[in-house]
């Protein structure tokens, strides 16, 4: 597998960092780790750098994971990137939104780095 | 911290919430931190766990769960959390507690049938000090769960208003 651009998106600088160790425990090599504190920082980040993956929680202030996921449509430098969902919102409902909004992975905190692992490789292989 | 609403004997469909809200932080604590919590032999002095990290959540659940621990017990959290060793933890403590407390009730609200989709989540509230009241609504239960993280008191307040 290729190094990859990977871009966090979360409000907590904690999960973020944690999130960050799983991939690299997980055996992602990474090239490069942005991040960005909400949908909207997100977003700003993306407009100067293109990325080949992103992984974003959904409860976030000033635009959540949701929001965010749908605004990817209009970004170019997400074009066909896959995004994961890391979240404490671990309804059915919430995965099946998620989903819909163009998501292609989802993971509940708390979580392994395993779990990482088996939900991003499907992920960056193209196989969801 | 004193409670408006000290924690009193669950009731009805609430009873077994305890339970819930005991495996949720040990699922958090296992799975994030590496660490198995424990079950003390006694209450805890409250007077020393001045820091509280406080998630509500809202709809068809309306509460608030509030984690309280001292200052050692949080760095040591966050420590574990980050991989990092204990004189490494800096200001990035409130964010742990934060999301420590944030993962514990969303993983309770989701052992709950039919709940996690009508309930919201606020981003977490850590407050440092004792010396304050927490006023809920007349009447609401609360629930209590008292831990031991590496030996240190971990206490979990769920107080129910609807």
């Amino acid at each position: 597998m290729d190094s990859v651009r990977a871009l966090i998106v979360d409000d907590s600088s904690v999960m973020r960092k944690i999130v960050e160790r799983c991939l690299r425990q997980a055996g992602i090599e990474l090239k490069q780790v942005l991040e960005a504190g909400n949908g909207v920082e997100a977003l700003s980040v993306l407009k100067d750098n293109p990325v080949d993956l992103i992984l974003c929680d959904i409860n976030m202030p000033i635009m959540d994971g949701l929001e965010f996921v749908k605004q990817l449509a209009g970004v170019p430098n997400a074009k066909g990137v896959p995004v994961v969902m890391i979240t404490t919102e671990g309804s059915e409902a919430h995965v099946v939104q998620a989903i819909s909004c163009g998501a292609k992975g989802y993971i509940r905190k708390p979580f392994t780095a395993e779990q990482v692992k088996e939900h991003v490789i499907p992920v960056l292989a193209g196989k969801t | 911290m004193k409670s408006m609403t000290d924690p009193v004997a669950a009731k009805g469909s609430h009873e077994n919430w305890i339970s819930l809200i005991e495996v949720s932080a040990r699922e958090v604590f296992e799975l994030m931190l590496s660490s198995r919590l424990t079950l003390p032999e006694s209450s805890p002095d409250l007077s020393s766990l001045g820091l509280t990290s406080m998630v509500g959540l809202t709809g068809q659940l309306c509460g608030l769960l509030s984690i309280r621990c001292d200052g050692k017990a949080a760095a040591l959290m966050t420590s574990k959390m980050l991989g990092v060793p204990l004189g490494q933890v800096g200001p990035e403590v409130s964010d742990a507690l934060g999301e420590i407390c944030n993962m514990v009730a969303g993983n309770f609200k989701n052992k709950i049938a039919g709940l996690g989709d009508g309930c919201l989540l606020s981003p977490p509230t850590v407050i440092t000090g004792t010396d304050y009241n927490l006023h809920t609504l007349v009447g609401s239960p609360g629930l209590e769960v008292n831990m031991l993280f590496e030996g240190l008191p971990v206490v979990i307040t769920l107080q129910i208003n609807s």
